[in-house]
């Protein structure tokens, strides 16, 4: 049974009402069929209303839904041959990241992506998809292992962020970051990032430098996550429903601001309601990406990542502002 | 050959005197947050703002550190007038900003320019926690961006002061993508033999020090300085872990290997002068040629 999300209350209503009248007409004999179909109709009505509108806060739910498909979910569906590597040689295997390589109709890839769990004793093991330094170091060494041998590299984004905590710091988890930011910038094969949760800031962009981003229409991107904006900017994170909107992060805001390239169309309802239906719509978007992208030679890769990435951002000039001052 | 071109000056004086010409913002006196002592502000300022009782490093504006380390007259500012836009019409936004422009005398959180230390050509830039509290949006991505690339054109190495307190919530989203936009800009100077020294000053957090702050081919951080991604506050809150004292000070970090070295105020120009002297090829003659 799929968990159902707050603002879907009024269909489970209208659907619960429909069986029980179903059920009544069985055992009372009574023609309700007019009346069933009216109820149908209204359902029918009711969601797509609901589902055509949803509002940033709802499909920031969504995209926390607990049983929302994860990068494995998609490995799994999209790739043959994943073979899942470890470590980041260095101090550890942190499994908030997997990664390894495979084959993507049949052509040899390395996939990266952040991994959550799906119940408490994975997401224990899993740290809730919020890796530490070594995550984003074994992410560094896949990707550095994937330009040497010339195969492109598609990541999945999906964390809340990198983790918090005194031995993340310790270990340098800016550094990590800062280091994937600077060295995937430079990689001479095509990269290709699609969030497909929380694209939760610097852990999320730390796998995030591609020459196409993509986000499932349902994801989030952002700076920080809307009760962290809440409680800095109203110091009340129970306002996060309004920061969601203020923050511009969804999947619409981020092509709007020129910072994605596409957006990938989900499910109605949202990717947990039908993970095939959900992959094969990656896959239409991932195969055109990649079709683009291997037809370009390294150094032009890099140059293209880069000029995408330096368009980013808005500014003005005030020449007579500043000599009135 | 590079090293000709430039006039050494073995001594120097550590305080330039054009430093005298900016005001006392925070009135005659100062009182040390570390200390407690109270002394006269130009007095502090002649000390670098540095604590004559306790060695406290007090924030410095972007300004004075310039005059601190550049030869009198040497720089040139870029790009001294861009400013930031409201590109998600955040409430607010452009009245804070007018604020903190009026307050600090700053355009945005980061001055850059090129000029000369100690003869050494360079591009710089200094961050400004005066101005929003050095919180990176799109301007400062920007105008460190286009100074990285400034560098690479005149093949001079980039110098980077960093002060601040993440990214610029405000501009969302495009305040986190400068994170990428500046990694980016380092990784093509820095392939080509760019050289990158980036000394991290109180505060270094967020998206800044997961960003340019931690890309230099040398980190140096002043006495101190906070540095860290996640704020204490946060990981508190979220781990309840015990925190050590020291937690992500300049001093934790070079501890725990993540700096190479932690430079005194008074000691700085001094060790910059080596590293941009040594990548230079030392300017001496002996054996080793021919
Ligand atoms: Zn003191």
């Amino acid at each position: 049974m799929v968990a159902e999300l707050d603002f879907e209350k009024p269909l489970i209503e209208l659907r619960r009402k429909i069986i029980e009248l179903k059920e009544f007409m069985k055992t009372a004999e009574v023609d309700l069929s007019a009346e069933i179909e009216k109820l149908e109709a209204r359902l029918a009505k009711l969601e797509n209303d609901i589902y055509s509108n949803l509002t940033p806060w709802d499909r920031v739910q969504i995209a926390r839904h607990p049983q929302r498909p994860t990068t494995l979910d998609y490995i799994t569906r999209l790739f043959t041959h994943f073979l899942e590597c470890h470590g980041d040689r260095c101090f550890g295997d942190d499994e908030a990241i997997v990664g390894g390589i495979a084959k993507y109709d049949g052509l040899p890839v390395t996939v990266i992506g952040h991994q959550r769990g799906k119940d408490t004793k994975e997401n224990i093991r899993r740290n809730f998809g919020m890796p530490h330094p070594e995550g984003y170091r074994k992410a560094l060494r896949l990707m550095k292992q994937a330009e040497k041998f010339q195969r492109p590299i598609i990541c999945f984004i999906d964390t809340k962020g990198a983790y918090p905590g005194k031995a993340a710091e310790e270990r340098g988890q800016s550094e990590a970051i800062a280091r994937n930011l600077f060295e995937m910038s430079g990689l001479t094969v095509p990269i290709v990032c699609i969030v497909i949760g929380e694209g939760g800031s610097g852990g999320a962009l730390a796998l995030g430098v591609g020459n196409h981003i993509h986000m499932l229409e349902n994801s989030t991107y952002s700076v920080i996550s809307p009760e962290g904006a809440a409680a800095i900017l109203w110091k009340d994170a129970a306002l996060a429903q309004r920061a969601a909107e203020t923050m511009k992060i969804t999947a619409h805001d981020l092509k709007e601001l020129g910072v994605i390239d596409e957006i990938i169309p989900e499910v109605r309802g949202g990717a947990h309601r039908d993970v095939d239906q959900q992959a094969a719509e990656i896959d239409k978007v991932l195969k055109r990406s990649l079709q683009q992208l291997l037809k370009l030679d390294g150094e032009t890769l890099v140059q293209q990542r880069y000029e995408k990435f330096k368009q980013i951002g808005q500014f003005t000039f005030s020449h007579d502002d500043l000599r009135v001052r | 050959m590079w090293k000709d071109i430039f006039i050494k000056k073995k001594k120097y004086a550590s305080i330039p005197s054009q430093q005298v010409r900016y005001e006392v913002p925070e009135g005659i006196m100062t009182k040390c947050p570390k200390c407690k002592k109270i002394m006269y502000t130009k007095e502090l300022i002649k000390n670098l703002r540095v604590c004559m009782s306790c060695g406290y490093h007090h924030t410095m504006p972007s300004r004075e550190r310039i005059d601190s380390l550049l030869d009198e007259g040497s720089f040139r500012e870029y790009d001294a007038d861009m400013i930031s836009v409201n590109p998600l019409q955040f409430p607010g936004y452009m009245e804070k900003l007018e604020e903190d422009r009026r307050k600090s005398n700053l355009n945005e959180a980061v001055v850059t320019g090129e000029g000369t230390l100690n003869g050494y050509p360079l591009v710089i830039a200094v961050m400004d926690s005066a101005f929003r509290m050095g919180s990176m949006g799109s301007v400062v991505g920007e105008k460190i961006t286009r100074a990285i690339e400034k560098a690479r054109e005149l093949h001079v190495p980039f110098l980077i002061f960093t002060a601040s307190g993440g990214a610029r919530m405000q501009e969302g989203v495009l305040s986190l993508m400068q994170m990428a936009k500046t990694s980016a800009a380092l990784k093509l100077f820095s392939d080509e033999g760019g050289l990158i020294i980036s000394v991290m000053t109180h505060p270094t957090t967020g998206g800044v020090s997961a960003s340019f702050a931690s890309l230099g081919d040398y980190n140096f951080a002043e006495p101190g300085a906070l540095i860290g991604f996640a704020g204490r506050r946060v990981i508190e809150q979220t781990v309840r872990e015990e925190l050590p004292e020291d937690f992500q000070t300049a001093e934790f970090l070079l501890k725990h290997g993540q700096l190479d070295a932690v430079i005194h105020r008074h000691d700085l120009k001094e060790t910059l002068t080596t590293v941009l002297d040594i990548h230079q090829g030392g300017g001496e003659h002996g054996w080793w040629q021919s």
